[in-house]
């Protein structure tokens, strides 16, 4: 294959315009795609707030979202790379499987909820109860998190460059959760942890594959669980 | 669900679109919420006129010569412009409690959707499009106005249970969400001397705000009272005659977006209803904080 061909393509990325397009025609031109297409590139303009924007891709192709979004954009995301160039409304990646998801601007409430698997940016902040109930989803904000952040988280991990709201990793089970800035309060079960060499090493390779340059994983700290809530506790049969 | 819009204008070269700009941005939440819709816009002032809006469901038998009728009961000027189901009454600022007596022993059948120097409500059983175009909203002009389009959840689907809800003279409130210590607070409202037309919970919070003003404080500090004494699930977008207001629960299951430019600041429940307005992509646009009292006033 000539060496220019991937570039051609990519100057040929399928464009729609959902001023004039409808939202079912674009996402279900993304569920046509077959392995090995050679639509790898994709451009979705004027989403201007539209729910469910390139829900339940999964082929390795990357769409490029010119605006803001609103519910659900990439939510089920099996193997795609997304850029949302503006903001993304709540549930951003919602259950993501594989891929990636990077918005530019600030996301809603439960960013990467239930997310599985895959690498979740988002650039600016993230509202309330970011990566609640993640399962192995990767969510890397550069900003702050709002309130009742990873309750339930399962596993994966969460890092925040800046601060975290009230509550977080409330409930949590076995997520990792990477803080640098300040921790409004931490929820039930979910305590500090130390930071270990392999935690070092982890979080540099998520800041890496985030893009994020310039941070030291010295700089976070860990939270997790207890895991005080694994078992019931005969001392609080009176509870019941 | 529910579908919220507030715009609070800076720029008074745009207060001749008000009504289309907040039509447009309602209609753009219609699929939150199918069972009515209304909407309540902040007029100029001439500091001596009164305004009531009233809703009949008969509006051919009650409207008819019910200027001068009030007129007669009133000793004073009275006039009443219809539209559709609504007419709003215009009388002497001084007259407005006396008017609306007489309206019950009149028209027993006529409601009143609110009353002020500004504010106009009209909400009806309907899509927000067929709403706006029955009472014409594209056309209106004004300062600030809120809208609301319902997903009812608590109680029946009805024009008055529909939003906004007025309590005190130009006062209103839209709401989403749900409010689980209503029927305790309206219990006190009433021993306080507010009156109800309805089982809406957020009617409650409408009369609460309301009660908290009429104790003497500002529309922030009278949100700030919803934080602790109202239990439940909201996002209150709220208009004064010359205040906006907005305010979300703490756990902020409800959605909420806002812009702000130099011409305007907008609210609605998703960011799909800002996006036709002027400026809106250089707009500052943020999602309001759990917990926090957002207002302005002119």
């Amino acid at each position: 294959m000539p060496a220019t061909s991937k570039a051609t393509r990519e100057s040929h990325a399928r464009v729609f315009d959902l001023d004039v397009q409808s939202l079912r025609e674009l996402n279900q031109a993304l569920h046509n795609l077959t392995a090995g297409s050679n639509e790898t590139a994709w451009e979705v303009l004027n989403p201007k707030g539209n729910h469910s924007v390139a829900v339940g891709v999964d082929q390795p192709v990357s769409i490029d979202v010119r605006g803001s979004v609103g519910y659900y954009c990439g939510g089920m995301n099996s193997g795609s790379a997304i850029t949302v160039h503006g903001s993304a409304g709540p549930g951003v990646g919602e259950n993501m499987m594989a891929g990636s998801i990077t918005v530019k601007g600030d996301a809603s409430q439960y960013a990467g909820a239930t997310g599985k698997g895959g690498l979740l940016v988002i650039e600016g902040n993230a509202s309330s109860r970011c990566g609640i109930s993640m399962k192995g989803i990767d969510i890397v904000v550069h900003g702050n998190i709002g309130h009742m952040s990873a309750f339930m988280a399962q596993s994966g991990n969460l890092v925040v460059l800046g601060d975290a709201g009230d509550a977080l990793g409330d409930s949590i089970y076995e997520a990792r959760l990477f803080v640098r800035g300040k921790v409004d309060s931490l929820g039930a079960d979910c305590i500090a942890k130390e930071m270990r060499p392999e935690h070092l090493d982890l979080l540099q390779g998520l800041l890496d594959r985030a893009g994020v340059t310039g941070v030291k994983p010295s700089e976070f700290k860990r939270y997790g669980s207890a895991r005080t809530l694994y078992n019931f506790n005969i001392d609080n049969a009176d509870a019941y | 669900m529910c579908g919220i819009v507030g715009l609070f204008l800076k720029d008074k070269a745009l207060e001749p679109k008000l009504g289309a700009m907040l039509s447009e941005m309602l209609v753009s939440l219609s699929d939150r919420g199918p069972d009515s819709a209304g909407i309540a816009i902040y007029g100029a002032t001439s500091g001596n006129e009164a305004k009531i809006t009233i809703q009949s469901p008969k509006p051919d038998r009650d409207f008819r010569g019910l200027d001068a009728e009030l007129a007669k009961a009133l000793g004073a000027p009275v006039s009443i412009a219809v539209k559709s189901t609504h007419a709003v009454v215009r009388t002497t600022p001084d007259k407005v409690d006396a008017a609306r007596e007489a309206l019950q022993l009149l028209r027993p059948d006529v409601r009143i959707m609110g009353a002020g120097e500004a504010v106009e409500i009209y909400k009806e059983v309907g899509l927000p499009e067929a709403v706006v175009d029955r009472f014409d909203v594209r056309k209106m002009t004004g300062t600030h106005g809120i809208g609301h389009t319902r997903m009812a959840t608590e109680s029946a689907v009805t024009t008055m249970g529909a939003h906004p809800f007025s309590t005190g003279a130009d006062q209103c409130l839209v709401h989403n969400g749900s409010l689980s210590n209503h029927n305790n607070v309206r219990r006190e409202l009433v021993r306080e001397g507010m009156k109800f037309e309805t089982e809406n919970d957020t009617e409650v919070a409408a009369a609460y705000l309301s009660s908290q003003m009429a104790h003497g404080k500002n529309l922030g500090e009278a949100l700030e009272g919803t934080l602790s004494d109202l239990d439940g699930f909201f996002t209150f977008v709220v208009g004064t005659k010359n205040g906006f207001g907005v305010v979300r629960d703490p756990i902020a299951c409800k959605p909420a977006v806002m812009a702000e430019t130099d011409q305007y600041v907008a609210f609605g429940s998703e960011y799909r209803a800002l996006t036709k307005l002027p400026g809106i992509d250089n707009a500052r646009v943020w999602e309001p904080e759990p917990a926090t009292v957002y207002f302005w006033e002119h």
